[in-house]
Protein backbone atom coordinates (compact mmCIF):
# COMPACT_ATOMS: atom_id res chain seq x y z
CA UNK A 1 0.00 0.00 0.00
CA UNK A 2 1.21 3.25 -1.06
CA UNK A 3 2.19 5.95 1.77
CA UNK A 4 -1.52 7.81 2.91
CA UNK A 5 -1.69 11.28 1.50
CA UNK A 6 -2.42 12.72 4.97
CA UNK A 7 -1.31 11.48 8.02
CA UNK A 8 -2.41 13.06 11.63
CA UNK A 9 -0.97 11.31 14.37
CA UNK A 10 -1.72 11.49 18.30
CA UNK A 11 -3.05 15.24 17.15
CA UNK A 12 -3.93 17.08 20.27
CA UNK A 13 -5.19 20.64 20.41
CA UNK A 14 -6.82 23.16 23.21
CA UNK A 15 -8.86 26.60 22.55
CA UNK A 16 -7.55 28.50 25.73
CA UNK A 17 -7.42 26.17 28.25
CA UNK A 18 -10.04 23.26 26.81
CA UNK A 19 -8.32 20.52 25.25
CA UNK A 20 -10.82 19.94 22.12
CA UNK A 21 -8.62 16.90 20.48
CA UNK A 22 -6.73 14.38 23.02
CA UNK A 23 -4.93 12.71 20.76
CA UNK A 24 -6.40 11.51 16.99
CA UNK A 25 -4.67 9.36 14.26
CA UNK A 26 -6.53 9.82 10.94
CA UNK A 27 -5.04 8.62 7.62
CA UNK A 28 -6.45 9.11 4.21
CA UNK A 29 -5.40 8.29 0.76
CA UNK A 30 -5.15 10.03 -2.26
CA UNK A 31 -8.53 9.67 -4.08
CA UNK A 32 -10.54 8.94 -1.20
CA UNK A 33 -13.79 9.98 -0.07
CA UNK A 34 -12.93 9.86 3.75
CA UNK A 35 -15.98 11.25 6.15
CA UNK A 36 -15.60 12.63 10.12
CA UNK A 37 -18.70 12.30 12.25
CA UNK A 38 -19.16 13.03 15.70
CA UNK A 39 -22.01 14.79 17.79
CA UNK A 40 -21.38 18.57 18.09
CA UNK A 41 -18.41 19.25 20.38
CA UNK A 42 -16.62 16.14 19.80
CA UNK A 43 -13.53 18.27 17.99
CA UNK A 44 -14.46 17.74 14.31
CA UNK A 45 -13.95 21.23 13.48
CA UNK A 46 -10.96 21.84 15.80
CA UNK A 47 -9.40 18.73 13.80
CA UNK A 48 -9.63 20.27 10.31
CA UNK A 49 -8.75 23.89 11.50
CA UNK A 50 -6.01 22.56 13.96
CA UNK A 51 -4.53 21.05 10.80
CA UNK A 52 -4.17 24.20 8.98
CA UNK A 53 -2.45 25.42 11.77
CA UNK A 54 -5.59 27.56 13.31
CA UNK A 55 -4.80 26.76 16.53
CA UNK A 56 -1.67 25.01 16.37
CA UNK A 57 -1.50 21.38 17.63
CA UNK A 58 -0.08 21.26 20.83
CA UNK A 59 1.36 17.61 20.01
CA UNK A 60 0.89 15.08 17.35
CA UNK A 61 2.18 15.35 13.48
CA UNK A 62 0.33 16.45 10.47
CA UNK A 63 2.33 14.80 7.31
CA UNK A 64 1.11 15.89 4.06
CA UNK A 65 2.40 14.52 0.77
CA UNK A 66 5.26 13.17 3.15
CA UNK A 67 5.90 16.55 4.27
CA UNK A 68 5.72 17.39 8.09
CA UNK A 69 3.53 20.49 8.06
CA UNK A 70 2.78 20.62 12.02
CA UNK A 71 3.21 23.94 13.42
CA UNK A 72 3.67 25.49 10.22
CA UNK A 73 1.77 29.29 9.77
CA UNK A 74 -1.61 28.62 7.94
CA UNK A 75 -0.96 30.80 4.81
CA UNK A 76 1.92 28.05 3.87
CA UNK A 77 -0.18 24.93 4.74
CA UNK A 78 -2.87 26.35 2.47
CA UNK A 79 -0.10 26.61 -0.87
CA UNK A 80 0.52 23.42 -0.34
CA UNK A 81 -2.20 22.40 -2.29
CA UNK A 82 -4.43 22.39 0.95
CA UNK A 83 -7.93 24.09 0.86
CA UNK A 84 -11.02 24.35 3.31
CA UNK A 85 -14.76 25.03 3.04
CA UNK A 86 -14.99 25.87 6.70
CA UNK A 87 -17.51 25.67 9.36
CA UNK A 88 -20.52 28.35 8.73
CA UNK A 89 -18.78 28.81 5.22
CA UNK A 90 -17.08 32.41 5.85
CA UNK A 91 -17.94 33.87 2.48
CA UNK A 92 -16.19 37.42 2.10
CA UNK A 93 -19.68 39.05 2.75
CA UNK A 94 -18.77 42.80 1.33
CA UNK A 95 -17.58 40.80 -1.70
CA UNK A 96 -19.29 39.99 -4.88
CA UNK A 97 -19.57 36.28 -5.64
CA UNK A 98 -16.71 36.55 -8.62
CA UNK A 99 -14.54 38.70 -5.69
CA UNK A 100 -14.64 35.77 -3.65
CA UNK A 101 -13.54 33.22 -6.51
CA UNK A 102 -10.73 35.43 -7.44
CA UNK A 103 -9.76 35.65 -3.62
CA UNK A 104 -9.52 31.25 -3.77
CA UNK A 105 -7.30 31.74 -6.59
CA UNK A 106 -4.72 33.93 -4.74
CA UNK A 107 -2.31 31.08 -4.15
CA UNK A 108 -2.27 29.94 -7.88
CA UNK A 109 -1.15 31.18 -11.51
CA UNK A 110 -3.35 33.73 -12.68
CA UNK A 111 -3.31 32.02 -16.09
CA UNK A 112 -5.42 29.46 -14.78
CA UNK A 113 -8.35 31.51 -13.30
CA UNK A 114 -10.34 31.70 -16.28
CA UNK A 115 -10.48 28.41 -16.82
CA UNK A 116 -11.37 27.58 -13.10
CA UNK A 117 -14.06 29.71 -13.01
CA UNK A 118 -15.65 28.54 -16.33
CA UNK A 119 -15.31 24.90 -14.00
CA UNK A 120 -16.84 26.56 -11.31
CA UNK A 121 -19.20 27.87 -13.03
CA UNK A 122 -20.39 24.52 -14.64
CA UNK A 123 -20.09 22.89 -11.44
CA UNK A 124 -22.46 25.57 -9.69
CA UNK A 125 -24.92 27.36 -12.50
CA UNK A 126 -26.37 29.26 -9.68
CA UNK A 127 -22.89 31.31 -8.65
CA UNK A 128 -22.64 31.98 -12.45
CA UNK A 129 -26.43 34.14 -12.14
CA UNK A 130 -25.26 35.54 -8.84
CA UNK A 131 -21.56 36.71 -10.25
CA UNK A 132 -22.27 39.89 -9.29
CA UNK A 133 -24.44 40.01 -6.31
CA UNK A 134 -22.52 40.25 -2.71
CA UNK A 135 -21.68 37.29 -0.38
CA UNK A 136 -23.34 38.51 2.36
CA UNK A 137 -27.00 38.47 0.14
CA UNK A 138 -26.98 34.88 -1.23
CA UNK A 139 -28.89 32.16 0.36
CA UNK A 140 -27.56 29.94 2.83
CA UNK A 141 -27.41 26.95 0.03
CA UNK A 142 -26.05 29.51 -2.19
CA UNK A 143 -23.35 30.55 0.35
CA UNK A 144 -21.86 27.32 0.86
CA UNK A 145 -21.82 26.32 -2.93
CA UNK A 146 -19.56 29.17 -2.95
CA UNK A 147 -17.08 28.29 -0.13
CA UNK A 148 -16.35 24.87 -2.00
CA UNK A 149 -16.20 26.41 -5.27
CA UNK A 150 -13.85 28.83 -3.90
CA UNK A 151 -11.81 26.15 -1.99
CA UNK A 152 -11.39 24.90 -5.41
CA UNK A 153 -10.13 27.70 -7.35
CA UNK A 154 -7.04 26.93 -5.51
CA UNK A 155 -6.45 23.46 -7.35
CA UNK A 156 -5.80 21.56 -4.15
CA UNK A 157 -5.30 18.20 -4.24
CA UNK A 158 -6.97 17.77 -0.68
CA UNK A 159 -10.42 19.29 0.05
CA UNK A 160 -11.40 19.80 3.22
CA UNK A 161 -15.09 20.72 4.05
CA UNK A 162 -17.01 21.32 7.46
CA UNK A 163 -20.44 20.33 7.60
CA UNK A 164 -22.04 21.37 4.07
CA UNK A 165 -24.73 20.32 4.89
CA UNK A 166 -25.46 22.64 8.15
CA UNK A 167 -28.67 24.44 7.91
CA UNK A 168 -29.89 23.50 4.14
CA UNK A 169 -33.12 22.39 2.47
CA UNK A 170 -32.81 18.38 1.96
CA UNK A 171 -32.85 19.04 -1.96
CA UNK A 172 -29.75 21.39 -1.50
CA UNK A 173 -27.70 19.32 0.47
CA UNK A 174 -28.56 16.32 -2.29
CA UNK A 175 -27.46 18.63 -4.73
CA UNK A 176 -23.96 19.66 -3.40
CA UNK A 177 -23.14 16.19 -1.83
CA UNK A 178 -23.74 14.96 -5.78
CA UNK A 179 -21.19 17.78 -6.66
CA UNK A 180 -18.98 16.17 -4.51
CA UNK A 181 -18.92 12.85 -5.47
CA UNK A 182 -18.53 14.17 -8.55
CA UNK A 183 -15.20 16.22 -8.45
CA UNK A 184 -13.96 13.19 -6.74
CA UNK A 185 -15.00 10.57 -9.33
CA UNK A 186 -14.47 12.53 -12.56
CA UNK A 187 -10.93 14.99 -10.88
CA UNK A 188 -9.72 12.33 -8.56
CA UNK A 189 -10.07 15.07 -6.10
CA UNK A 190 -9.48 13.77 -2.46
CA UNK A 191 -11.53 14.80 0.19
CA UNK A 192 -12.01 15.00 4.23
CA UNK A 193 -15.67 15.75 4.86
CA UNK A 194 -16.81 16.66 8.56
CA UNK A 195 -20.63 15.97 8.77
CA UNK A 196 -22.71 15.26 11.62
CA UNK A 197 -25.37 14.31 8.92
CA UNK A 198 -24.21 10.85 9.49
CA UNK A 199 -26.24 9.06 6.81
CA UNK A 200 -25.46 10.72 4.50
CA UNK A 201 -21.90 11.45 4.95
CA UNK A 202 -21.45 7.63 5.32
CA UNK A 203 -23.33 7.24 2.15
CA UNK A 204 -20.86 9.42 -0.07
CA UNK A 205 -17.66 8.07 1.63
CA UNK A 206 -15.38 5.72 0.92
CA UNK A 207 -14.20 5.37 4.94
CA UNK A 208 -15.18 7.05 7.99
CA UNK A 209 -13.90 7.85 11.48
CA UNK A 210 -16.38 8.58 14.41
CA UNK A 211 -14.85 11.48 16.52
CA UNK A 212 -16.02 11.62 20.43
CA UNK A 213 -14.69 13.56 23.16
CA UNK A 214 -11.48 14.70 21.28
CA UNK A 215 -10.44 11.09 20.42
CA UNK A 216 -11.21 8.74 17.27
CA UNK A 217 -13.88 6.14 18.51
CA UNK A 218 -14.08 4.00 15.69
CA UNK A 219 -13.33 4.05 11.93
CA UNK A 220 -13.87 1.60 9.10
CA UNK A 221 -15.18 1.65 5.71
CA UNK A 222 -18.49 3.38 5.27
CA UNK A 223 -20.15 0.37 4.74
CA UNK A 224 -18.84 -1.50 8.17
CA UNK A 225 -20.32 1.82 10.05
CA UNK A 226 -23.46 1.59 8.37
CA UNK A 227 -24.34 -1.26 9.70
CA UNK A 228 -22.47 -1.10 13.55
CA UNK A 229 -25.15 -1.19 15.65
CA UNK A 230 -23.31 1.58 18.41
CA UNK A 231 -23.13 3.98 15.01
CA UNK A 232 -26.70 3.38 14.55
CA UNK A 233 -28.02 4.24 17.58
CA UNK A 234 -25.81 7.34 18.37
CA UNK A 235 -25.52 8.91 15.19
CA UNK A 236 -28.18 7.50 12.30
CA UNK A 237 -31.32 6.95 14.24
CA UNK A 238 -33.77 9.76 14.38
CA UNK A 239 -34.67 9.97 11.00
CA UNK A 240 -31.90 11.62 8.85
CA UNK B 1 -19.34 86.49 -1.06
CA UNK B 2 -15.56 86.23 -1.71
CA UNK B 3 -14.28 85.99 1.66
CA UNK B 4 -16.93 83.05 2.26
CA UNK B 5 -14.88 81.50 -1.32
CA UNK B 6 -11.70 82.00 0.19
CA UNK B 7 -12.69 80.20 3.70
CA UNK B 8 -13.93 77.22 1.51
CA UNK B 9 -10.38 76.89 -0.33
CA UNK B 10 -8.63 77.43 2.62
CA UNK B 11 -10.98 74.74 4.54
CA UNK B 12 -10.50 72.09 1.55
CA UNK B 13 -6.64 72.44 1.94
CA UNK B 14 -6.70 71.82 5.23
CA UNK B 15 -9.22 69.27 5.12
CA UNK B 16 -6.77 67.33 2.06
CA UNK B 17 -4.50 67.09 5.27
CA UNK B 18 -6.78 65.89 7.84
CA UNK B 19 -7.83 63.58 4.66
CA UNK B 20 -4.52 61.97 4.12
CA UNK B 21 -3.91 60.89 7.74
CA UNK B 22 -7.91 60.09 8.66
CA UNK B 23 -7.49 56.90 6.22
CA UNK B 24 -4.80 56.05 8.13
CA UNK B 25 -6.82 55.52 11.06
CA UNK B 26 -9.73 54.05 9.45
CA UNK B 27 -7.72 51.06 7.59
CA UNK B 28 -5.95 50.42 10.56
CA UNK B 29 -9.09 50.49 12.62
CA UNK B 30 -10.95 48.21 9.53
CA UNK B 31 -8.46 45.54 9.66
CA UNK B 32 -7.14 44.93 12.99
CA UNK B 33 -10.12 46.51 14.92
CA UNK B 34 -7.92 49.38 16.71
CA UNK B 35 -7.59 53.05 17.26
CA UNK B 36 -3.94 53.55 16.22
CA UNK B 37 -3.23 56.61 18.62
CA UNK B 38 0.29 56.74 17.98
CA UNK B 39 -0.65 58.02 14.49
CA UNK B 40 -0.70 61.49 15.25
CA UNK B 41 2.79 60.82 16.13
CA UNK B 42 3.37 59.28 12.91
CA UNK B 43 2.60 61.91 10.84
CA UNK B 44 5.13 64.67 12.75
CA UNK B 45 7.67 62.27 12.03
CA UNK B 46 6.46 62.32 8.53
CA UNK B 47 6.78 66.41 8.88
CA UNK B 48 10.29 66.51 10.61
CA UNK B 49 11.90 64.01 7.89
CA UNK B 50 9.99 66.79 5.28
CA UNK B 51 11.50 69.08 7.06
CA UNK B 52 15.15 67.71 7.30
CA UNK B 53 14.92 66.81 3.62
CA UNK B 54 14.23 70.26 2.35
CA UNK B 55 17.41 71.27 4.77
CA UNK B 56 19.43 68.43 3.42
CA UNK B 57 18.32 69.89 -0.97
CA UNK B 58 19.30 72.50 -0.02
CA UNK B 59 22.75 71.53 0.70
CA UNK B 60 22.63 69.26 -1.99
CA UNK B 61 22.04 72.34 -3.97
CA UNK B 62 19.06 71.13 -5.51
CA UNK B 63 17.42 74.50 -6.44
CA UNK B 64 14.85 73.49 -8.64
CA UNK B 65 11.95 73.03 -6.60
CA UNK B 66 9.58 70.76 -7.94
CA UNK B 67 12.19 67.90 -8.38
CA UNK B 68 13.70 68.99 -4.58
CA UNK B 69 9.57 68.48 -3.38
CA UNK B 70 8.96 65.29 -5.20
CA UNK B 71 12.59 63.59 -3.70
CA UNK B 72 11.87 64.96 -0.20
CA UNK B 73 8.47 63.27 -0.76
CA UNK B 74 9.61 59.93 -1.58
CA UNK B 75 11.94 60.21 0.85
CA UNK B 76 9.71 61.38 3.55
CA UNK B 77 6.77 58.54 2.86
CA UNK B 78 9.82 55.81 3.00
CA UNK B 79 11.32 56.86 6.16
CA UNK B 80 8.04 57.25 7.88
CA UNK B 81 6.44 54.05 6.28
CA UNK B 82 9.94 52.69 7.97
CA UNK B 83 8.68 53.60 11.34
CA UNK B 84 4.77 53.24 10.79
CA UNK B 85 5.85 49.35 10.12
CA UNK B 86 8.22 49.06 12.95
CA UNK B 87 5.48 50.51 15.43
CA UNK B 88 3.29 47.92 14.20
CA UNK B 89 6.25 44.94 14.51
CA UNK B 90 7.10 46.79 17.85
CA UNK B 91 4.52 47.54 20.00
CA UNK B 92 1.17 46.19 18.14
CA UNK B 93 1.80 42.67 16.73
CA UNK B 94 3.07 40.84 19.82
CA UNK B 95 0.02 41.62 21.58
CA UNK B 96 -2.40 40.04 18.94
CA UNK B 97 -5.22 37.91 20.70
CA UNK B 98 -4.48 39.76 23.46
CA UNK B 99 -7.22 41.59 25.48
CA UNK B 100 -8.94 44.83 22.74
CA UNK B 101 -7.56 47.41 25.20
CA UNK B 102 -3.82 46.14 25.58
CA UNK B 103 -2.94 47.33 21.86
CA UNK B 104 -4.51 50.67 22.68
CA UNK B 105 -2.39 51.40 25.69
CA UNK B 106 0.66 50.38 23.75
CA UNK B 107 -0.57 52.86 21.18
CA UNK B 108 -0.97 55.72 23.90
CA UNK B 109 2.80 54.58 24.99
CA UNK B 110 4.38 54.57 21.29
CA UNK B 111 2.70 57.69 21.15
CA UNK B 112 4.18 59.53 24.24
CA UNK B 113 7.63 57.32 22.90
CA UNK B 114 7.99 59.21 19.81
CA UNK B 115 7.24 62.26 20.78
CA UNK B 116 10.06 62.42 23.41
CA UNK B 117 12.11 60.96 20.95
CA UNK B 118 11.70 63.81 18.58
CA UNK B 119 11.59 66.78 21.41
CA UNK B 120 15.07 65.55 22.37
CA UNK B 121 16.90 64.34 19.10
CA UNK B 122 15.24 67.52 17.67
CA UNK B 123 15.21 70.24 20.20
CA UNK B 124 12.10 71.54 21.85
CA UNK B 125 11.61 74.46 19.90
CA UNK B 126 9.37 75.20 17.64
CA UNK B 127 11.05 74.75 13.22
CA UNK B 128 10.72 76.97 11.11
CA UNK B 129 11.21 76.87 7.37
CA UNK B 130 11.34 79.95 4.78
CA UNK B 131 8.49 79.49 2.38
CA UNK B 132 9.36 76.87 -0.62
CA UNK B 133 6.10 77.73 -2.42
CA UNK B 134 5.17 81.67 -2.95
CA UNK B 135 2.56 82.99 -4.92
CA UNK B 136 -0.80 82.11 -6.37
CA UNK B 137 -3.72 83.11 -8.34
CA UNK B 138 -6.07 85.59 -8.04
CA UNK B 139 -9.20 84.74 -8.83
CA UNK B 140 -11.63 87.67 -7.98
CA UNK B 141 -11.61 90.66 -6.31
CA UNK B 142 -14.91 92.23 -3.83
CA UNK B 143 -16.00 95.80 -4.62
CA UNK B 144 -14.22 96.40 -1.00
CA UNK B 145 -11.15 94.86 -2.21
CA UNK B 146 -10.73 91.79 -0.92
CA UNK B 147 -8.80 89.30 -3.05
CA UNK B 148 -9.55 85.76 -3.26
CA UNK B 149 -6.16 83.74 -3.82
CA UNK B 150 -5.55 80.17 -4.42
CA UNK B 151 -1.63 79.85 -3.63
CA UNK B 152 0.27 77.69 -5.99
CA UNK B 153 1.01 75.69 -2.45
CA UNK B 154 -2.89 75.28 -1.68
CA UNK B 155 -3.34 74.19 -5.32
CA UNK B 156 -0.13 71.99 -4.87
CA UNK B 157 -2.11 70.16 -1.68
CA UNK B 158 -5.32 69.62 -3.27
CA UNK B 159 -4.37 68.24 -6.45
CA UNK B 160 -1.31 65.71 -4.58
CA UNK B 161 -4.29 64.72 -2.56
CA UNK B 162 -6.52 64.18 -5.37
CA UNK B 163 -3.88 61.94 -7.21
CA UNK B 164 -3.07 60.09 -4.05
CA UNK B 165 -7.06 59.37 -3.46
CA UNK B 166 -6.68 58.06 -7.08
CA UNK B 167 -3.82 56.16 -6.88
CA UNK B 168 -4.77 54.48 -3.62
CA UNK B 169 -8.29 53.67 -4.95
CA UNK B 170 -6.54 51.84 -7.46
CA UNK B 171 -4.79 50.00 -5.14
CA UNK B 172 -7.37 49.36 -3.01
CA UNK B 173 -9.96 47.97 -5.43
CA UNK B 174 -7.82 46.92 -8.41
CA UNK B 175 -4.18 45.07 -6.55
CA UNK B 176 -3.28 41.86 -5.24
CA UNK B 177 -2.09 43.83 -1.84
CA UNK B 178 -5.70 45.48 -2.20
CA UNK B 179 -7.78 42.23 -2.63
CA UNK B 180 -5.90 40.93 0.33
CA UNK B 181 -6.43 44.04 2.78
CA UNK B 182 -9.75 43.37 2.15
CA UNK B 183 -9.83 40.11 2.37
CA UNK B 184 -8.37 40.46 5.58
CA UNK B 185 -10.83 43.55 6.85
CA UNK B 186 -13.98 41.20 6.54
CA UNK B 187 -12.40 37.83 7.82
CA UNK B 188 -9.30 37.27 8.86
CA UNK B 189 -9.18 33.40 9.97
CA UNK B 190 -10.78 33.11 6.16
CA UNK B 191 -8.01 35.40 4.73
CA UNK B 192 -5.32 33.07 6.01
CA UNK B 193 -7.22 29.69 5.20
CA UNK B 194 -7.11 30.71 1.08
CA UNK B 195 -3.22 31.61 1.58
CA UNK B 196 -3.20 34.89 2.81
CA UNK B 197 -0.25 36.52 5.05
CA UNK B 198 -2.45 38.19 7.48
CA UNK B 199 0.76 39.55 9.42
CA UNK B 200 2.57 40.73 6.24
CA UNK B 201 -0.81 42.41 4.74
CA UNK B 202 -1.08 44.22 8.43
CA UNK B 203 1.93 45.63 8.20
CA UNK B 204 1.49 46.49 4.61
CA UNK B 205 -1.65 48.40 5.51
CA UNK B 206 0.43 50.14 8.53
CA UNK B 207 3.13 50.93 6.01
CA UNK B 208 0.42 52.49 3.74
CA UNK B 209 -1.15 55.02 6.52
CA UNK B 210 2.42 55.94 7.30
CA UNK B 211 3.02 56.90 3.84
CA UNK B 212 0.33 58.90 3.73
CA UNK B 213 0.37 60.06 6.95
CA UNK B 214 3.99 61.44 5.44
CA UNK B 215 2.81 63.20 2.73
CA UNK B 216 0.41 65.44 5.36
CA UNK B 217 3.51 66.03 7.35
CA UNK B 218 4.96 67.40 4.57
CA UNK B 219 2.17 69.52 3.34
CA UNK B 220 1.57 71.54 6.53
CA UNK B 221 5.55 71.93 6.85
CA UNK B 222 4.93 74.30 3.88
CA UNK B 223 1.67 75.27 4.59
CA UNK B 224 2.40 76.58 7.70
CA UNK B 225 6.39 76.92 7.80
CA UNK B 226 6.86 75.94 11.41
CA UNK B 227 6.29 72.29 13.36
CA UNK B 228 7.05 71.22 16.94
CA UNK B 229 7.53 67.95 18.18
CA UNK B 230 4.01 68.37 19.58
CA UNK B 231 1.56 68.64 16.08
CA UNK B 232 1.22 65.06 16.04
CA UNK B 233 -1.18 65.15 18.86
CA UNK B 234 -3.58 67.82 18.04
CA UNK B 235 -3.59 66.91 14.34
CA UNK B 236 -3.65 63.01 14.89
CA UNK B 237 -7.29 63.37 17.47
CA UNK B 238 -8.74 65.55 14.64
CA UNK B 239 -7.98 63.34 11.79
CA UNK B 240 -9.52 60.67 14.15
CA UNK B 241 -12.71 62.71 14.62
CA UNK B 242 -12.64 62.97 10.65
CA UNK B 243 -12.42 59.33 10.61
CA UNK B 244 -15.43 58.94 13.05
CA UNK B 245 -17.42 61.59 11.05
CA UNK B 246 -17.09 59.77 7.51
CA UNK B 247 -17.60 56.43 9.68
CA UNK B 248 -14.33 54.71 10.72
CA UNK B 249 -13.48 51.68 8.66
CA UNK B 250 -14.43 53.26 5.64
CA UNK B 251 -12.21 55.06 3.31
CA UNK B 252 -14.60 57.27 1.56
CA UNK B 253 -15.79 58.49 4.33
CA UNK B 254 -12.21 59.18 5.81
CA UNK B 255 -11.83 61.41 2.81
CA UNK B 256 -15.24 63.04 3.62
CA UNK B 257 -14.54 63.69 6.86
CA UNK B 258 -11.35 65.26 6.63
CA UNK B 259 -12.41 67.23 4.02
CA UNK B 260 -15.90 68.26 6.39
CA UNK B 261 -13.74 68.42 9.46
CA UNK B 262 -11.10 71.10 7.41
CA UNK B 263 -14.54 73.18 5.85
CA UNK B 264 -15.83 73.08 9.60
CA UNK B 265 -12.84 74.54 11.27
CA UNK B 266 -12.26 77.09 8.49
CA UNK B 267 -15.28 78.59 8.36
CA UNK B 268 -15.86 78.52 11.81
CA UNK B 269 -12.49 80.30 12.49
CA UNK B 270 -13.96 82.99 9.83
CA UNK B 271 -17.16 83.82 11.21
CA UNK B 272 -16.88 82.74 14.87
CA UNK B 273 -13.57 82.70 16.80
CA UNK B 274 -10.09 81.14 15.55
CA UNK B 275 -9.53 80.37 19.58
CA UNK B 276 -12.59 77.81 19.49
CA UNK B 277 -11.60 76.49 16.32
CA UNK B 278 -10.45 72.82 18.05
CA UNK B 279 -13.72 72.92 20.02
CA UNK B 280 -15.63 73.12 17.04
CA UNK B 281 -13.82 70.21 15.46
CA UNK B 282 -14.50 68.02 19.01
CA UNK B 283 -17.98 68.96 19.42
CA UNK B 284 -18.66 67.50 15.84
CA UNK B 285 -16.80 64.33 17.70
CA UNK B 286 -19.28 64.24 20.30
CA UNK B 287 -22.28 65.06 18.28
CA UNK B 288 -21.19 62.20 16.07
CA UNK B 289 -20.52 59.38 18.53
CA UNK B 290 -23.92 60.41 20.22
CA UNK B 291 -26.31 60.51 17.35
CA UNK B 292 -24.60 58.77 14.80
CA UNK B 293 -21.56 56.39 15.85
CA UNK B 294 -21.63 54.43 12.72
CA UNK B 295 -20.68 57.69 10.96
CA UNK B 296 -21.79 59.38 7.96
CA UNK B 297 -20.90 56.55 5.46
CA UNK B 298 -19.58 53.58 7.88
CA UNK B 299 -21.53 50.54 8.40
CA UNK B 300 -23.68 49.78 11.67
CA UNK B 301 -21.90 47.24 14.08
CA UNK B 302 -24.08 44.73 13.82
CA UNK B 303 -23.70 42.26 10.95
CA UNK B 304 -26.14 39.30 9.43
CA UNK B 305 -24.05 36.49 9.66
Amino acid sequence: MTAPMLKIEGLRASYGAIEALKGVDVEIHEGEIVTLIGANGAGKSTLLMSMCGKPKPSAGRVIFEGRDITGMTTHHIMRLGIAQSPEGRRIFPRMTVLENLRMGAVVTDPAHFDQDLERAFTMFPRLKERQNQRGGTLSGGEQQMLAIARALMSRPRLLLLDEPSLGLAPIIVRQIFQVIREINAEQGMTVFLVEQNAFHALKLAHRAYVLAGGKVQMSGTSAELLGNEEVRAAYLEGGH
Amino acid sequence: MEYLVQQVINGVTLGSVYALIAIGYTMVYGIIGMINFAHGEVYMIGAFTSLIGIIVMGLLGVTWVPLALFMVLLASMAITALYGWSVERVAYRPLRGSFRLAPLISAIGVSIFLQNYVQISQGARPKPIPPVIRGGFELMTSSSGFTVTLSYLQLFIIVLTIVLMVGFTYLITQTSLGRAQRACEQDRTMASLIGIDVDRTISMTFVMGAALAAVAGMMVTLYYGVIDFYIGFLAGIKAFTAAVLGGIGSLPGAVLGGLLIGLIEALWSAYFSVEYKDVAAFTILVLVLLFRPSGLLGRPEIEKV
